[in-house]
């Protein structure tokens, strides 16, 4: 593992973005007072985090934690809904032609119908409450996690099958033991891919179906003009998609280490 | 008719009058034709034949993940209608689960069919060695050679102490050296269970080394061609194979699959 310093590449495009974006806005390349220089985003964002809540005027300052963790609580809850309903539903219609032939095709007509396009209907049968967001948060992120399963389950190996049926596994077994661990490379990505809608999803569920949480206070910053905030948001989601992406990641890696064998040999 | 069995005592696994055919769309294409043959009680029996010729398909009707089209199969006098333990296998690629230890492969079949680990444990660690796999009980697949994950499927096997040992090219896919060890290996491990063991390969040497007779199979659609009684005495090593007797053997072999192959070229030719 030790192979030394290894130059930060990865810096290199944002650092530039952000030169880029100082100077456009100090060069006033772009219309004045239209977006925020990087520096004032930063300082906008530190009084968001660590202003006090008391005898302020401004109605940002000390508020990024708590709408933090609404947000994150929301994407939590509905992105585990999923995962509980589209985990075990993959594997049965993986396994079993019935179930596929049941649940599958209706999966694939309600797939298309983006997230957004749900929202009058989440909010007239949930109204403005938690509910309507974990509904269209849910929905999301069960669509990836039900197909990646599915597929997962389909690519099985034949002969580990047939091995495990000579060695005396019923169907159970087989589902449990070779089925199973066979697909969880294939539902980790579902995950992964079901974790960035949930992010997409709780952003928009809060612009319009709640009154909490950074896509609230992104709308509501955009609607009286202070677009510092509105970018600050938009880098708080980005960096924690980003650090739940690497969560799931890091489970993956721990659950398959058997995969990262195989790699290296 | 071609068919054979152990003196009176019944067949520990029968075929009578089995055909196979596959359909790929439009077009049906018969595998084998046909086919009698029992396999004797604790008999090594290879079925040798040209790549294609329907081998593999017959033991995976015997193994029961297929069922002919015609005809039955029967162990001990009844239908095979589902894989079994008594009738394991050990495939031409390891088939091991990746997930799983070389110990948590070998005991999964002993396990899943609720045996006591008290029984199964001192078992496979034998077994383990046996096979020269001591020390590697904690590795996964991922970590050992062609030749040592074949070993697991063979160990994995023998653990559940199988009445017929199903072996379907189990080392077309090793290199030369690899292979002959894995031979001298199964003769050695043979000596000890005496299974009744069916072994597909196209391998003339392998087949007569290790088998009691070789079944000869047709070029496509399989049929039964020749039965061949090795009779070299037993307990054989890798020496053999250089023997008077050994040679006069192949050659006759030799020259009854040339047959099979030139006619299979000769029916390309014409399709």
């Amino acid at each position: 593992m030790a192979r030394g310093w290894r130059a930060p590449w990865f810096l290199l495009l944002p650092a530039a973005f952000i030169l880029v974006w100082h100077f456009a806005v100090e060069g006033r390349w772009v219309t004045e007072g239209l977006i925020p220089s990087p520096a004032q985003v930063l300082r906008s964002w530190h009084t968001w985090i660590f202003g006090t809540t008391k005898m302020t005027l401004s109605p940002y300052s000390g508020t990024w934690l708590d709408n933090v963790l609404y947000s994150s609580r929301r994407v939590l809850q509905g992105f585990g809904l999923a995962a509980l309903v589209a985990i075990p539903l993959g594997l049965m219609i993986g396994w079993n032609r019935l179930v596929a032939r049941v649940v599958d095709p209706t999966i694939q007509l309600l797939r298309p119908v983006p997230i957004t396009a749900w929202l009058p209907f989440a909010i007239a049968v949930f109204g403005i409450y938690d509910a309507s967001a974990l509904f269209l948060i849910g929905l999301g992120a069960f669509y990836p996690i039900v197909v990646n399963t599915t597929h997962g389950v389909r690519d099985t190996n034949l002969l580990l099958l047939r091995a495990a049926g000579m060695m005396g596994a019923g169907p159970g077994t087989v589902l449990a033991k070779v089925v199973f661990p066979s697909a969880l490379p294939a539902i980790f990505t579902g995950l992964r891919l079901g974790i960035g809608v949930a992010w997409t999803a709780v952003i928009v569920a809060e612009m319009i179906a709640v009154k909490s949480g950074l896509g609230y206070v992104l709308w509501d910053a955009y609607y009286v003009g202070r677009m510092d905030i509105c970018v600050a948001t938009m880098i708080s989601v980005g960096l924690l998609g980003f650090v739940s992406d690497r969560l799931i990641v890091y489970a993956s890696r721990l659950v398959l280490r058997w995969r990262t064998l195989e790699a290296v040999a | 008719m071609s068919a054979r069995s152990g003196g009176a005592a019944q067949p520990t696994v029968e075929l009578r009058g089995v055909w196979k055919e596959f359909v790929k769309g439009e077009r049906r294409v018969e595998a084998l034709q046909a086919i009698d043959l029992a396999l004797a009680p604790k008999a090594f029996t290879a079925l040798l034949g040209p790549s294609g010729c329907g081998k593999s398909t017959l033991l995976n009707m015997v193994a029961g993940f297929e069922a002919p089209t015609r005809g039955e199969v029967l162990a001990h006098g009844s239908p095979v209608t589902a894989p079994s333990p008594s009738r394991a296998v050990v495939f031409q690629e390891p088939a091991l689960f990746p997930w799983y230890s070389v110990y948590d492969n070998v005991v999964f079949g002993p396990k899943t069919q609720g045996r006591p680990p008290a029984e199964y444990r001192p078992r496979a660690a034998q077994i383990l060695e046996q096979v020269g796999l001591k020390g590697f009980a904690a590795h996964y697949p991922a970590e050992l050679s062609g030749g040592m994950k074949q070993r697991v499927g063979i160990a994995r096997v023998l653990v559940m102490e199988p009445e017929v040992l199903l072996m379907d090219e189990p080392f077309g896919s090793l290199d030369a050296q690899t292979r002959t060890l894995m031979q001298e290996l199964l003769l050695a491990v043979w000596e000890r269970h005496h299974q009744t063991v069916l072994f597909v390969t196209h391998d003339i040497e392998e087949a007569l080394l290790l088998a009691d007779s070789v079944c000869i199979m047709t070029a496509r659609p399989g049929r039964i061609k020749k039965w061949i009684d090795v009779g070299l005495a037993r307990p054989r090593t890798i020496e053999v194979t250089t023997s008077p007797v050994f040679n006069e053997l192949k050659r006759e072999v030799l020259a009854l699959i040339r047959e099979e192959s030139v006619r299979a070229d000769a029916d390309r030719a014409l399709a």
